[in-house]
């Protein structure tokens, strides 16, 4: 039993965690013909059921599970993941229908059907099912009250509500400034950007798993991986002063982590030209600056000549850039993070007489 | 020879009885027509009835499938209006201020019995953040933003912003530990906002002479609180937000984003 609870607490350290993650999402993408199998679907909510069942047997884990404003993101992990199936499967069986050369289902669906009562009564029967769903939840759980608000008292840890702690978990790799405006920002700007530099004009209407693979791959990578699996981490794994902790740990406000983080400018300066930092910011960090604007600037241009010249090519200049910057903002947090994890890395450029961190 | 006389069986009660209500003038004057049993009706009940009206009289067969549409959508606007009338029954016991804000949701918690309406709106709108995403996953997975439904997609992505304001904006009010930490480490990030959040990149470079324009008491992080920590001016800001503000904003919003589903073709199918 403990052994079993210390491999699984081994397995939600971050680093492994959101490897994990990743690497799920590559299996996913590059086995989607089996994973559309039920058995795939039906393996995977087992799973989790019998991995929530053996955890609610431990007290750590109860803890931290049935805090009733966790309860919603138990439920997410479940829909999320047979979503993600699901919409995957439905994809998988109509490109199998394209490839016999039959149309999607929805095309042999086009017929019309009356509203009343096909969709009226569909619509009631769902009202009647979430509102027995929200009242039994309702009975069952008490919303939570603590102790009045006193601003004397911090609580450790203090997190953010659930669904902005992915926001809250990137404050671990990047400053307030880029992990609680421009990135949140760009989050925004990048969805609402997705119909206007999305110009594949297949899988209009219908799933489709092959005819649009990249931007489904694309997707699932921000939202599941990235948004939605740093929730799960944010809220399940963090604990006092935002330490790691696994699901069957106990929450020690005590747990030291070494903080050995160093600057981009020191490694270079300090230890590979063995000289003190210079006085003036600017030239402290000039390598560091160098490095970002290449990232932002210089990489799309190249990436343009070799490597993505065929999505060059096809969306135009605008589209391209647009498309390639947000997607390198979107990356920029998996950089970070391997950084981080590799070299110790805490900022690329380091400014605090600006409050400007990268 | 004598005329034979046929006698109908009579109707079972109940049924003499809904044929005189359905007869009479208050009814007639309700429903313009009979039961949609039939095509004629089935047109005549979406066109003649405000709340039904939304919906196209036909729609495709894989509109109604849940395993196209997930139901999602339907869902994230049946948990608003829960949301709404929950919402409204709180409104009535309690008062944002500092003086009664908790003491208000203890009361509502320990003197009603059986109550379960902060429930039914916390839990309502923890379910309503999840249905808004997997709407959106829905319609990303379908491809549904494609022309001509670029713009609505761009509505969706704002009433989905909203959706966690509104959320966001409630988390404040029963004004316990939970509520205001977590407001705090929210807000804290406005602080950063590059130019007009005081400890935001480059806002040290926002001055008039010797006079820096950007501080703790003017900063984006202040507009957002209403002072330089959360405290009252927080509470009522939120309050107004949560109660007035987002939700008639979002209301405009669905209005605009149903009005488009129909008009940018009904629901999604293949072209």
């Amino acid at each position: 039993m403990d052994a079993i609870k210390s491999f699984i607490d081994a397995f939600a350290d971050p680093r492994l965690f959101f490897s994990l993650a990743v690497g799920s999402l590559a299996l996913v993408v590059w086995g989607h013909e089996a994973f559309a199998s039920k058995r795939w679907g039906w393996g995977l909510m087992a799973f989790l059921v019998a991995l929530f069942g053996f955890g609610l047997t431990d007290e750590n884990f109860n803890l931290i599970i049935t805090k009733p404003d966790n309860v919603p993101i138990v439920g997410l992990i479940f829909l999320l993941l047979f979503f993600t199936w699901y919409s995957v499967r439905q994809g998988v069986l109509n490109d199998r229908r394209i490839a016999a050369g039959k149309p999607p289902i929805e095309k042999d669906e086009e017929d019309r059907v009356w509203t009343w009562p096909d969709l009226v009564y569909t619509e009631l029967i769902a009202i009647v099912i979430c509102t027995i769903i929200i009242i039994v939840w309702s009975i069952a759980l008490e919303a939570p009250l603590e102790q009045p608000a006193n601003s004397a008292n911090t609580p450790n840890p203090s997190k953010a509500p659930w669904y902005f702690l992915g926001l809250q978990e990137m404050l671990v790799y990047f400053d307030p400034w880029l992990a609680g405006v421009v990135l949140p920002t760009l989050i925004i700007v990048g969805l609402m950007a997705i119909p206007y530099i999305d110009k594949n004009p297949k899988g209009n209407g219908y799933y489709t798993f092959k005819e649009r693979s990249v931007e489904i791959t694309l997707f699932l990578f921000g939202f599941v991986v990235l948004w939605s699996s740093l929730i799960v981490l944010g809220t399940f794994l963090r604990g006092p002063n935002w330490n790691f902790f696994g699901p069957f740990e106990y929450w020690d406000i005590h747990k030291l982590e070494a903080l050995t983080n160093v600057q981009l400018s020191e490694v270079i300066w300090v230890q590979l030209f063995a000289v003190a930092l210079p006085d003036s910011w600017f030239i402290r960090e000039i390598f560091g600056i160098l490095l970002v604007i290449g990232y932002i600037a210089v990489l799309p241009v190249v990436l343009a000549k070799k490597g993505l010249t065929k999505y060059y090519e096809k969306l135009g200049p605008v589209r391209y850039y647009v498309t390639v910057l947000l997607f390198l903002s979107m990356l920029s947090l998996p950089v970070k993070m391997l950084a981080r994890w590799l070299f110790n890395l805490k900022y690329i450029v380091s400014i605090p007489e600006l409050f400007f961190n990268i | 020879m004598a005329d034979t006389k046929t006698i109908a069986p009579k109707d079972p009660a109940f049924v003499r009885a809904w044929d005189w209500l359905t007869e009479t003038q208050i009814w007639t004057s309700i429903f313009r027509h009979t039961a949609p049993i039939n095509d004629r009706n089935r047109v005549l009940v979406m066109l003649s009835n405000v709340f039904l009206h939304l919906h196209p009289v036909r729609l495709r067969k894989s509109g109604v499938r849940l395993r196209y549409t997930w139901c999602m959508g339907g869902l994230s606007f049946f948990l608003f209006l829960q949301l709404t009338f929950t919402g409204l029954l709180l409104m009535f016991y309690y008062r944002p201020t500092l003086e009664y804000a908790y003491t208000d949701i203890v009361s509502l918690r320990e003197h009603v019995p059986l109550g379960i309406m902060r429930e039914m709106h916390r839990w309502g709108a923890h379910a309503m953040v999840i249905t808004v995403w997997l709407h959106m996953f829905r319609v990303f997975m379908t491809g549904s933003y494609k022309p001509p439904r670029e713009f609505n997609w761009n509505v969706g992505v704002i009433m989905l912003v909203l959706t966690l304001l509104l959320s966001f904006t409630g988390y404040l009010l029963p004004w316990d530990q939970l509520a205001i930490w977590a407001i705090t480490v929210g807000s804290n990030m406005a602080r950063a906002a590059p130019l007009i959040g005081n400890e935001g990149p480059l806002s040290s470079l926002m001055v008039l002479g010797d006079v820096g324009l950007v501080h703790q008491a003017d900063d984006m992080r202040f507009v957002l609180l209403g002072g330089t920590f959360v405290g009252e001016g927080a509470l009522l800001r939120f309050y107004v937000l949560h109660c007035v503000g987002f939700p008639l904003v979002i209301g405009f919003l669905m209005a605009v984003h149903f009005w488009r589903v129909r008009k940018d073709g009904g629901i999604s199918g293949p072209l």
